[in-house]
């Protein structure tokens, strides 16, 4: 069954189009990465997913709820979207562990004991226990990653959404976060993850799809869209991306 | 013969010392110690304003310019909002109340709540709710632009993610966003307390009651008895009390966040 369907996605920011009609469906379960140049529009995709912007026209369906009607309640159906940014965005005056219960207390209600139990669940799994009163410039960016990605687990969502996690990091801490979304996979989360991480998306997608210019240029397992490109366009890309240098080796 | 520049350096800075030991040796023989002592620094007059000028002036001093601070505090923050909105009148509102304010001179608004407003709608305010509110309303003004400009200085990520844990727009801004602009925004709003206080002494214009004297009416009456210009000294050394650390408090503040947000921009980066 489809988590996310996606249909006629169009997006402009002035006279500038950003999506030209997209369509994508993942399934619960799924791991699906977009992948593509800068400026593709990749980032904007899957920031319409959960409204943070809101799509010129198309539709966007979550878990049989329909966001881009006007008459939903997009707070409430933001709760199954878990969104992980490429800056963190950890709340910078909250230490970890009020950073992890906050939106569970004042959205989901739940007591300020239960909602340290499930912090602290969601610290261990993402390899933060004992940070829980780190303030969050006194984290590494790895860490303030992880405890972004344990910050929206904590309210149980139905899919996590991933904007280039481990674009803003240093390469020595790319491995921690990839490191923990393996697992998240590895326990059938349903992932929509944009990244430039080849390797990460050739080894854990169940589905690559490759973007360019706003449209959707080509889609399919990661062996085929990464391994066996068909496009002109996709293996143009993923020559510069995966020997930026141009040496032949 | 040219000099070095060394050379030079030096007797720029020898004439200028020069100079200096000069005019101070002028000032101390040719002034009239006695008077001025008299005039300014008079120990009997000073000692006949203790403890009034503490238990008194300076409490009310503090209490006027601490409760108008609250008053302008709230609404402040109501106007920052309101610049903010969406809504085009609110914003309208607000620029309206903020540009008038901002332009008209604190005595003005102190005269329209001492005696305008009271003989247009023939009621009586007291001393204390007409300061409170006089001072409410100019600081409100100069905070709202400060609270505004640092509401917008919180990342618009901080927004993003909290709404994206299904925050509202209200439960954002009041968990996530105004916490951390109030940061922001703590060392400008230290200063505008202290000017505050200083407007605090434009009440003195509207007649006040032994009781209800703040510094500069305390010092301003205590001059005709004297016959000297101490008591205004005492007064302006109160009113130091009241700004200096204030001030040092504000500077604190100021090293402390701008430390802070270096540390935030890394990591926004």
């Amino acid at each position: 069954m489809s988590v996310i369907e996606i249909s006629g996605l169009h997006k402009s920011f002035g006279s500038l189009q950003v999506l030209k009609g997209i369509d994508l469906t993942v399934e619960r379960g799924d791991v699906v990465c977009i992948i593509g140049p800068s400026g593709s529009g990749k980032s904007t995709l899957l920031r319409c997913v959960n409204l943070l912007e809101q799509p010129d026209s198309g539709r966007v369906v979550v878990d049989g709820t329909e966001l881009t009607d006007p008459d939903v309640d997009i707070d409430r159906a933001r709760r199954r979207l878990g969104m992980v940014f490429q800056s963190f965005n950890l709340f910078n005056h909250l230490n970890v562990l009020d950073n992890l219960t906050i939106a569970q207390r004042k959205v989901l209600g739940r007591n300020r004991d239960e909602a340290e139990r499930i912090a602290g669940q969601n610290l261990e799994k993402v390899g933060l226990a004992g940070r829980e009163r780190s303030l969050p410039s006194q984290l590494s960016g790895g860490q303030q990653q992880r405890a972004a990605i344990a910050r929206a687990l904590s309210m149980d969502p139905q899919v996590m959404l991933f904007d280039e996690p481990t674009s803003a990091l240093d390469p020595e801490l790319v491995g921690d976060v990839l490191g923990v979304m393996r697992t998240l996979a590895g326990e059938g989360m349903t992932m929509l993850v944009v990244t430039h991480e080849m390797q990460f998306a050739r080894e854990v997608a169940d589905k690559v799809l490759f973007m360019d210019g706003g449209v959707v240029v080509e889609q399919g397992p990661p062996a085929q869209v990464i391994g066996a490109p068909t496009q002109e366009r996709t293996r143009t890309f993923l020559a510069r991306v995966l020997n930026p240098t141009g040496d032949n080796p | 013969m040219a000099l070095t520049r060394r050379q030079r350096r030096t007797a720029i800075r020898g004439t200028q010392y020069g100079v200096l030991v000069v005019v101070v040796l002028v000032v101390a023989f040719a002034a009239n110690w006695r008077d001025i002592q008299r005039g300014f620094f008079d120990l009997d007059a000073a000692r006949q304003l203790f403890p009034d000028v503490l238990s008194t002036a300076l409490v009310n001093t503090v209490k006027y310019t601490v409760l108008g601070f609250v008053f302008g505090l709230v609404l402040g923050l109501i106007l920052a909002l309101m610049r903010l909105s969406s809504v085009p009148p609110y914003r309208w509102i607000a620029t309206v109340y903020i540009e008038f304010f901002r332009g008209v001179p604190a005595l003005l608004v102190f005269l329209a709540f001492g005696f305008g407003v009271p003989i247009a709608f023939h009621i009586r305010f007291t001393t204390l709710s007409t300061v409170v509110v006089a001072l409410g309303l100019v600081g409100a003004a100069y905070m709202a632009e400060t609270i505004r400009a640092g509401i917008q200085a919180v990342p618009k990520g901080q927004m993003e993610a909290a709404r994206s844990l299904g925050m509202s727009q209200l439960r954002a801004m009041v968990s996530i966003i105004i916490p951390q602009a109030f940061r922001i925004v703590l060392p400008p709003l230290t200063n505008e307390l202290i000017l505050l206080a200083k407007d605090s002494s434009l009440i003195y214009l509207l007649g006040l009651t032994g009781s209800e004297y703040e510094l500069t009416k305390f010092g301003r009456d205590a001059m005709n008895t004297v016959q000297s210009m101490t008591p205004l000294i005492v007064a302006g050394l109160c009113y130091l009390i009241i700004t200096i650390p204030l001030s040092y408090l504000s500077r604190y503040l100021e090293r402390r966040t701008s430390g802070e947000s270096k540390q935030g921009l890394e990591v926004l980066s």
